[in-house]
């Protein structure tokens, strides 16, 4: 059994919904766990973010669905942490 | 409930929608209380007038108007949605028809073109209410015409005073001024009435 406890995301999403909401969405599909998201570069209708999720089991497609639904788009999984229990 | 609730007000919030439809509520809903005003003006100066006639001319100037804001906010509403769903899939470079911006671009047309048609609508039959009640014999001890430019008059006045509060400006100065456009309006249709 392995639970994933950290994804460090590359986002690309639109100005709206705002941070603030996006993270809210994105931590609503993930009981428990901590979001933080780091605005990186702001263009004219879109902009780059780095979500980082922390929690105990964190469910990828879930979280992937959320950003999706929100009209984000992953770029790329930057950092991942899991850990598997004992047998 | 509250989901739903939830749901609807990310839509709104992420296509600017409450202003738009703030926007198409009261312009249009101006335009159904000054239309009201102008014709029972109109009625008013030419005396004599059934007041049937004045029931069904008004109630068929309302429904028209309901019709109109409900059609022409759905189709200029439905192409500003999707050309904005479309320059924002090119710049996402992705199809964003599954996400909540394709959910507001098929759903926000419809409630705006409710709301822009309710307006006047609602608007107009709150002004002739006095008129038709009149002409069932329910209301009697005031001229219906009289009651009904008064009710057209405040109803203006309301509208200035919501005005007001979006732009933050004094309620009272704000209704006034709405109310202003209304007396000149009525003022302009007495003055060219043939019957002066």
């Amino acid at each position: 059994m392995v639970n994933v406890k950290r994804i460090m995301l590359d986002v690309l999403k639109p100005h709206q919904p705002n941070g603030l909401e996006f993270t809210s969405a994105i931590a609503e599909q993930s009981p428990g766990a901590r979001v933080k998201l780091t605005v990186i570069e702001v263009d004219e209708q879109t902009e780059t973010v780095v979500i980082i999720i922390e929690g105990k089991d964190l469910r990828y497609n879930e979280i992937t669905e959320a950003i999706s639904n929100m009209g984000g788009t992953v770029h790329s999984i930057d950092e991942v942490e899991v850990e598997s229990g004992l047998e | 409930m509250d989901v739903m609730f939830d749901k609807l007000s990310l839509l709104f919030k992420i296509s600017n929608a409450n202003g738009i439809a703030r926007r198409y509520f009261i312009v249009n809903g101006f335009d159904g209380a000054l239309t009201m005003l102008g014709l029972i003006m109109g009625f008013y100066v030419s005396e004599q007038v059934n007041l049937s006639v004045v029931v069904s001319a008004c109630l068929g100037a309302a429904i028209a108007l309901g019709m109109s804001g409900l059609t022409s906010a759905y189709i200029s509403e439905a192409a500003e949605k999707k050309k904005e769903l479309r320059e924002l899939e090119e710049a996402m470079v992705k199809d964003l028809a599954d996400s909540a911006y394709g959910q507001a671009t098929r759903l926000l047309p419809f409630i705006i073109a409710l709301i822009n048609g309710l307006a006047p609508l609602i608007i107009s039959l709150i002004i002739i209410l006095p008129l038709w009640a009149t002409s069932l014999a329910l209301l009697v001890p005031f001229s219906p015409l009289e009651i009904a430019l008064l009710l057209a008059l405040v109803n203006i006045f309301v509208l200035g005073v919501f005005l007001g509060r979006i732009s933050n400006t004094f309620w009272l100065w704000a209704g006034l001024r709405t109310l202003l456009v209304a007396a000149a309006t009525a003022g302009l249709i007495y003055l060219l009435s043939p019957h002066l």
